[in-house]
This record gives structure tokens, C-alpha cells and sequence, in this order.
């Protein structure tokens, strides 16, 4: 289990490609930099899209929870 | 002017252009197809596009932009040609088939079903996310010209223009991504 103090939880559950990462990229700007977005989804190609996409939007992944029923990504907002 | 001496020449001559344009975060895409397949492919890279943070342009050219006319608008006063194309042509973004498996309307039909239960976004909702997102949208004022349609019969979109192909070629040479389809 991750420890990471998660600012707030976004619930991208259900939704497909591309929506979690245009959710993710309307959401980002809600928390302070240096706060952490706790992203919750059952779109396996959010594991290879949110690095991608934090990488390009210059954020970050902290960290990625599988093997439950949805994938907990955690994003730290900063820019 | 004969007479004039080489090192003259080189004072004189522009300073040489830096190799290349700088290129932007962008992505320029030209939308030719009017098939519901390879539309929601354009829409889904360029929305995913302009949710990392890339400026985006989409060029609607040729049978593209049969897929931006309003269903619900009406125009009037064009001539026979023109009516023939508008009545052969899809009448917008949801009268679209698929590029295969069509069959005559069964595939296509399943296809959107199948999205339904997926969740996956329809055409409407991805045009709403794209306007949000701020992808502009350009219109090959030739193609709409060839097929008889007008200004009055397009989607109402916030950021649409009616543009030429050095529009498209100004956008594409600064963009880091170009796409056709």
C-alpha cells in the first residue's frame, strides 16, 4: 500500500481511452504544485498513457497500485 | 558590377537562416476521411493531444468535411449539383459509416452499440471535449466549394475557420506532429 498523502481522489472509474487522460489534464489544475492527485481507473492503458502524458504536461507519476479492482495512480502536480 | 570585389559580395549577403523552423508542441492533423471510424480516431488523438498540453489544429479536407455539417440546419438556394451532393453526401458526424464492415448499416449500427456499452465517448461528446480543450478546427474552403456546401450548413464550433492549403502548411511546418487521415 502506497503511503502517499493523496490532496485529492479523482474516480476515472469505468471510463475508456481517451477520457482518462483528458479528466486527468481538467483536474490537475484543481490541486496546488506540489499537491498529489490519487487517480482511480480500470483503463489498462492508463499505465503507459499517465507516464506519457506526465512527461509531456511536465508532472509527474509518483507512484501505481494494481492488482486490486481498479489501478490507483498517484500525480504529482508540477506545473 | 563586374568589377565589384568578392569580399563586397559576403559583406553584403543576408547572414545564413538557422537550419529548420523552431518547431512548437503542436500537432496538425488533416481529416480527408468521412468515414465514423477514422473520425473517431482524429478526434481521440487530438483530444488526448490537447489534454498533454499540445496546441492542436485539425484540417477538415475533401470527403472530412461532409462530417462537419449540422443535421439540423437547413440552407437554401443552391443549385442542382450542390443538392445532389448534399443529398448523397452524410448529413454530419452522426450519419457517418464505418470505412469497413459497414453492411449496409448492421455493422456500423453494433459498432456504436458495442461503444455504448464500453463507455467509450460518441462524436458528440468528443467535439464538446475538443472545443473545451480549445482544438481548433480548420475547413478547406476549396472542398466546401467542390461539394456545394455552405458556411450556413456547418456545426456551430467556437474556434473554426475557412482556410486554404498555406494555412495548413504554415501550421504544419512549425509542428512537432503531423498527421493525415
Amino acid at each position: 500500500m502506497s503511503d502517499i498523502n493523496a490532496a485529492k481522489v479523482l474516480d476515472l472509474k469505468g471510463l475508456p481511452c481517451p477520457m482518462p487522460v483528458v479528466k486527468m489534464s481538467q483536474e490537475i489544475g484543481s490541486v496546488n504544485v506540489g499537491d498529489v492527485i490519487e487517480v482511480h481507473t480500470t483503463d489498462p492503458g492508463s499505465l503507459s498513457d499517465f507516464p506519457a502524458w506526465a512527461e509531456t504536461s511536465g508532472n509527474e507519476v509518483l507512484d501505481t497500485e494494481q492488482g486490486g479492482e481498479f489501478i490507483k495512480i498517484f500525480v504529482k502536480r508540477n506545473s | 558590377m563586374n568589377a565589384e570585389p568578392a569580399h563586397k559580395l559576403e559583406e553584403t549577403a543576408p547572414a545564413p537562416k538557422p537550419a529548420g523552423v523552431a518547431l512548437e508542441n503542436k500537432l496538425s492533423m488533416v481529416v480527408f476521411s468521412g468515414d465514423l471510424d477514422k473520425l473517431l480516431a482524429a478526434m481521440i488523438i487530438a483530444t488526448g493531444a490537447a489534454a498533454m498540453g499540445m496546441k492542436v489544429v485539425m484540417f477538415f479536407t475533401f470527403w472530412g468535411t461532409a462530417a462537419l455539417r449540422d443535421a439540423k440546419k437547413k440552407v437554401d438556394g443552391k443549385d442542382f449539383m450542390s443538392k445532389m451532393f448534399g443529398w448523397m453526401l452524410p448529413k454530419g458526424r452522426n450519419a457517418l459509416k464505418l470505412s469497413q464492415m459497414h453492411m449496409g448499416g448492421m455493422g456500423t449500427a453494433m459498432l456504436k452499440s458495442l461503444m455504448k456499452k464500453k463507455n467509450a465517448p460518441t462524436l458528440d461528446q468528443l467535439f464538446d471535449i475538443a472545443a473545451q480543450l480549445g482544438v481548433e478546427i480548420k475547413v478547406c474552403e476549396m472542398s466546401m466549394d467542390l461539394m456545394g456546401f455552405k458556411h450556413e450548413e456547418i456545426i456551430d464550433y467556437p474556434n473554426i475557420d475557412y482556410v486554404g492549403v498555406a494555412t495548413f502548411l504554415a501550421n504544419s511546418g512549425k509542428s512537432s506532429n503531423q498527421l493525415f487521415i
